[in-house]
């Protein structure tokens, strides 16, 4: 047999703390109802960037696949021509870009190494932490998954460069509208 | 004694504080690798002359072994040693490391630092030493410095691209053109700041070896158009092998990426091909993946008539019936692209399944004295027991071509007689119609004989004076060879009386691993002569089979013929090139097909072709990259490689082989190269007596010279229309434009400029070419027996014909 306060004052404690807490501030996320913004530099899905008048920044180096700790990007170059004759043309500026891009979100462990990886900043992060899927195959994002959509202003490349008169213009942040005179590449 | 000589080679010099004995004449970068000091380095190569271009390797000499010191740091791969010398590198001398940051900030000033975009990045020479001997950071872009560009990359070949921005002016690529391949296409132009790698303006950088320069270029100023942008280092699974594509077994290096051979690369083996291969072997990989390419193997449809794929089981089934109704009456023409091993299969299914002899793995030109020849004087012969080997011609006196222009049939002797020429001067002497460019490269001298006669002038070498052949000289002999009767019973003859080594040099990677396994119908595995009875009878009983057929075989000539009668019922075909065996057929090849329709064919091939069109069972073969197997190059070396890839889609020949065996019930006892390597050794070689050396006079005569009327002289050039070069058009577009070669005085009988096109008319029909002028024998008249479009043998007729070649429009 226990005392008095044993018996009786502990239960009672116990549901003041329940009975406390009914007056208090929810702490349960009503996630997926309600989506609650993460912090700004959240390590979400990835995006390739484009330059503003919608070329690809990514250059197909695949320093991003050779920092990834997990192997989870597979990429392959090619190279931007500028006649277009046998229907490939210019994504990038500058001689290469990349032709195939992959993530393999099974894989990646969304470390941020590429990121640092990139010379081009084509690629970075998005705050976009959704990355379930229901089989293997849609969990591996395609390039034309990962690019960024299209803003006012931008075209779809492949076209010519229409803000420098070569890559280096775009690498040093020296864009400005072609004239007319200098003619398409 | 001895000792005193071997003190008296060696110089003692102290490198970072540890003395070092070195042979004299070393240079002081090479005595530091000695001593486990990396000096670093972009225009040394242990394979070029020294030129200190690049002054990275700086060293601090506080004593050149006389007392006295160097007074500013010198480069130390121009710098021989010394007795006694004192060498202070970057490891242990501030001043030498200073010197040598000081030198990788200038070549850095101008250098486009693109490494994200450039193929060298992750094995780039300049990456790696601006890491390890660099300053962190760059000075002259600190302070606003404008670097200097150029357009890039531009095409010095249609293979290879020049970035002059990224160029360190080393001249490795310049040297070696000069010094190692002799196409000097390619130079360093202007001076200073400006000074640039260039070729001249309308003349491409023409060379089968062109390939090299990009593989030893130490940073990324030259690329392949091959290449480009294709894959990272780090992607790259990497795997020795040989190439396969001569017969000269040259070490490469395979990578791949994720199943596709990406590109080639030289191997490094100095007793072979030391570090340089041409551009077929490096470039010409894509064949396997054209999209002609079998993955199934297929069967004719009893009902239909059209081939349909059919698993591996039936289609085994089907052709052991095939053969089985054929009884005896099968040939067998297995190609020259076996592996050994693969041989070895074909050579033992022959006897032991087919119980046959009709099987020859020449599908070019060749006569039943070239088979007694390579019986009598060739097989068997390797490195160690008396072969001529790469480094014999490298210390030659005297070397002797016939039938042979090594630059386009065999480029690793290409470049070995280059060497020992430029060396010390060995006379090299082709028997030969045409000099050629090639063989000029190689100091040698033409001795004009008119194609057909080849016999008398190989005799008339034993009693020349100039030539003056001995004991220390070597005669090559190529297939071609066979084409004229006569020439080779001569070359043996004469090596006989003057003393002089022989070799006989193939085209094709599988032709000497053809021959030592028994491919030839009057030869068996090992050496075996058919017509020795001791010989079948060891055969017999190493195979545990009853017998071995007795009677000599068909050669590809007699099977074609028999086939075209109908004295055949099968052929069992390999890796063998329809062209080639409808340019042996020459005119009636209509016949032939119709044979060949009606024959039950089985075919084993990479790729589909005429053949596998005509087949009533075709199994698809994995080409040289999804097995191991080994080459035996010319000189009887034997030259492993594993496999490279693995592709569940073909099989090698041997397993094929086994499983038609099986299914018809005899089983030939192997299933994998491995097993087959093993029965091989087990096999060994023929001991007894050889069979006799060939006698066969040569009837000497040429019809040329009558009214006008030449021979004509040709040969396959390196890059032609073969079909293992497909898929590369950048290769092929380095092939060399295919011309009509005349001398002067038939020139002049033209009446047409230089460069004009002039008709070639022969037996088989004519083309228009544009014609050169070079040095050609009398009566002769040369052009490519194979050419991108335009294949001489086919369209006008082979070597050896009569011609006629005349100006004017058609
Ligand atoms: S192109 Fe390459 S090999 Fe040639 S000089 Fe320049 S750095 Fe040297
Ligand atoms: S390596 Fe010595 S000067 Fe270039």
């Amino acid at each position: 047999m226990g005392t008095l306060k044993e018996q009786f004052w502990d239960p009672v404690a116990g549901f003041g703390v329940t009975f406390r807490t009914m007056f208090r501030k929810v702490v349960t996320e009503q996630y997926p109802f309600e989506k609650f913004p993460t912090a700004p530099r959240f390590h979400g899905r990835h995006q390739l960037n484009r330059w503003p008048d919608g070329l690809e920044k990514c250059i197909g180096c695949e320093l991003c696949a050779w920092a990834c700790p997990a192997d989870a990007i597979y990429v392959e170059g090619d190279t931007n021509t500028d006649d277009g004759a046998d229907g490939s043309g210019r994504f990038s500026p500058g001689e290469r870009y990349g032709r195939v891009y992959q993530i393999n979100y099974l894989r990646c462990i969304l470390c941020g190494l590429c990121i640092e990886a990139c010379p081009t900043r084509a690629l970075t992060m998005t705050n976009e932490y959704e990355l379930a899927d229901t089989s293997r195959e849609s969990l591996i994002y395609e390039k034309s998954d990962l690019l960024a959509p299209l803003l006012p202003g931008m075209e779809l490349p492949p076209h010519p460069m229409l803000l420098g008169a070569d890559e280096g213009d775009y690498y040093r942040g020296n864009l400005h509208p072609r004239k007319a005179e200098e003619g398409d590449a | 004694m001895t000792q005193e000589i071997v003190k008296s080679d060696l110089v003692t010099l102290t490198i970072d504080g540890i003395q070092v004995s070195v042979p004299a004449d070393t240079l002081v970068i090479r005595a530091a690798e000695q001593v486990g000091v990396q000096i670093p380095r972009f225009c040394d190569h242990p394979l070029l002359e020294p030129v200190g271009a690049c002054r990275q390797c700086l060293v601090d000499i506080p004593d050149a072994g006389n007392g006295r010191g160097f007074p500013k740091p010198q480069a130390s791969c121009t710098l021989p040693v010394a007795e006694g010398m004192v060498v202070h590198t970057q490891a242990t001398s501030p001043v030498a490391e200073k010197a040598q940051q000081g030198i990788m900030e200038f070549l850095l000033v101008n250098h486009p630092l693109d490494c994200p975009v450039c193929d060298k990045g992750g094995e780039c020479p300049l990456q790696n030493q601006a890491m390890s001997n660099g300053r962190g950071e760059s000075r002259f872009a600190e302070s606003g410095g404008v670097k200097r560009v150029y357009p890039k990359p531009i095409n010095i070949s249609a293979q290879v691209l020049l970035d002059r921005e990224r160029c360190v002016l080393c001249a490795r690529c310049t040297r070696f053109s000069e010094q190692i391949a002799g196409d000097p296409f390619i130079e360093l132009l202007e001076r200073g700041a400006l000074q640039q790698v260039g070729i001249y303006e309308r003349q491409p950088f023409d060379s089968y070896f062109s390939g090299n320069t990009i593989q030893i270029c130490p940073v990324g100023a030259l690329t392949s158009a091959a290449y480009r942008f294709r894959s990272r280092p780090f992607d790259l699974v990497s795997t020795p092998s040989i190439a396969d594509l001569d017969a000269c077994g040259s070490a490469i290096r395979i990578d791949h990426r994720r199943g596709k051979v990406m590109r080639r690369l030289a191997g490094n083996d100095p007793e072979v091909n030391e570090e340089w291969i041409t551009d077929k072997d490096r470039f010409a990989f894509l064949a396997p993946r054209q999209d002609d390419r079998l993955t199934h193997p297929q069967v004719r449809d009893e009902d239909t008539g059209e081939l349909r794929v059919a698993s591996w089981p039936e289609a085994f089934a089907v052709a052991a019936r095939g053969l089985k109704d054929a009884k005896k009456k099968v040939g067998l023409l297995p190609g020259g692209r076996l592996t050994a091993e693969d041989a070895y299969a074909w050579s033992k299914f022959a006897r032991v399944v087919c119980r046959t002899n009709n099987i020859d793995f020449r599908v070019r030109p060749h006569s039943a004295e070239e088979a007694a020849f390579l019986a009598s004087t060739v097989v068997l012969g390797a490195p160690g027991v008396g072969a001529v080997t790469y480094a014999d011609l490298e210390s030659a006196r005297t070397v002797v071509l016939a039938g042979l222009e090594p630059e386009d049939e065999a480029g690793a002797i290409f470049l070995r007689l280059r060497k020992a020429n430029q060396a010390h001067g060995t006379r090299i002497f082709s028997v030969s119609a045409v000099g050629t460019r090639g063989l000029a490269k190689t100091g040698g001298q033409l001795l004009p004989t008119v194609p057909g006669t080849e016999a008398s002038a190989i005799s008339a070498l034993a009693s020349d004076g100039e030539v003056a052949l001995d004991a220390g000289g070597l005669i090559l002999v190529g297939e071609r060879l066979a084409g004229v009767p006569g020439a080779l019973s001569a070359a043996a003859a004469l090596a006989a009386t003057t003393g002089a080594r022989l070799a006989w040099v193939p085209r094709r990677a599988g032709d000497r691993g053809a021959l030592e396994t028994g491919c030839l119908p009057n030869l068996l595995p090992g050496g075996r002569p058919v017509a020795d009875p001791g010989a079948r009878v060891d055969l017999a009983a190493a195979w545990g089979v009853a017998g071995i057929p007795d009677n000599e075989g068909l050669d590809t000539d007699g099977i074609l013929a028999e086939l075209r009668t109908g004295g055949l019922d099968a052929l069992v075909v390999g890796g063998v090139d329809p062209a080639d065996v409808l340019a042996l057929g020459g005119q009636s090849d209509k016949l032939l097909r119709k044979a060949l329709k009606k024959a039950f064919v089985v075919a084993l091939e990479v790729r589909s072709s005429a053949f596998t069109e005509l087949a009533d069972v075709v199994f698809p073969i994995a080409p040289s990259t999804d097995k191991a197997g080994t080459y035996v190059n010319w000189e009887g070396r034997v030259r492993s490689f594993g496999k490279v890839l693995d592709n569940p889609a073909s099989l090698p020949d041997v397993r094929v082989l086994a499983g038609i065996a099986e299914e018809r019930g005899r089983s030939i006892g192997v299933r994998t190269p491995e097993q087959a390597w093993a029965e091989m050794v087990q096999v060994g070689p023929w001991e007894g007596p050889r069979a006799a050396t060939p006698t066969v006079v040569s009837t000497g005569s040429t019809d040329g010279g009558a009214n006008g009327a030449l021979v004509l002289s040709s040969w396959k050039q390196l890059l032609d229309d073969g079909r293992m070069q497909d898929g590369d058009d950048h290769l092929r577009a380095t092939a060399r434009r295919p011309v009509v070669l005349v001398n002067q005085a038939t020139f002049d009988t033209l009446g047409v400029p230089e460069g004009d096109d002039v008709t070639l008319a022969g037996p088989l029909g004519s083309v228009r070419l544009p014609v050169a002028i070079g040095e050609v024998a009398d009566g002769v008249v040369w052009a490519p027996a194979s050419a991108p479009g335009v294949s001489i043998r086919h369209l006008v007729g082979p070597a050896g014909a009569v011609v006629t070649v005349e100006g004017g429009a058609q």
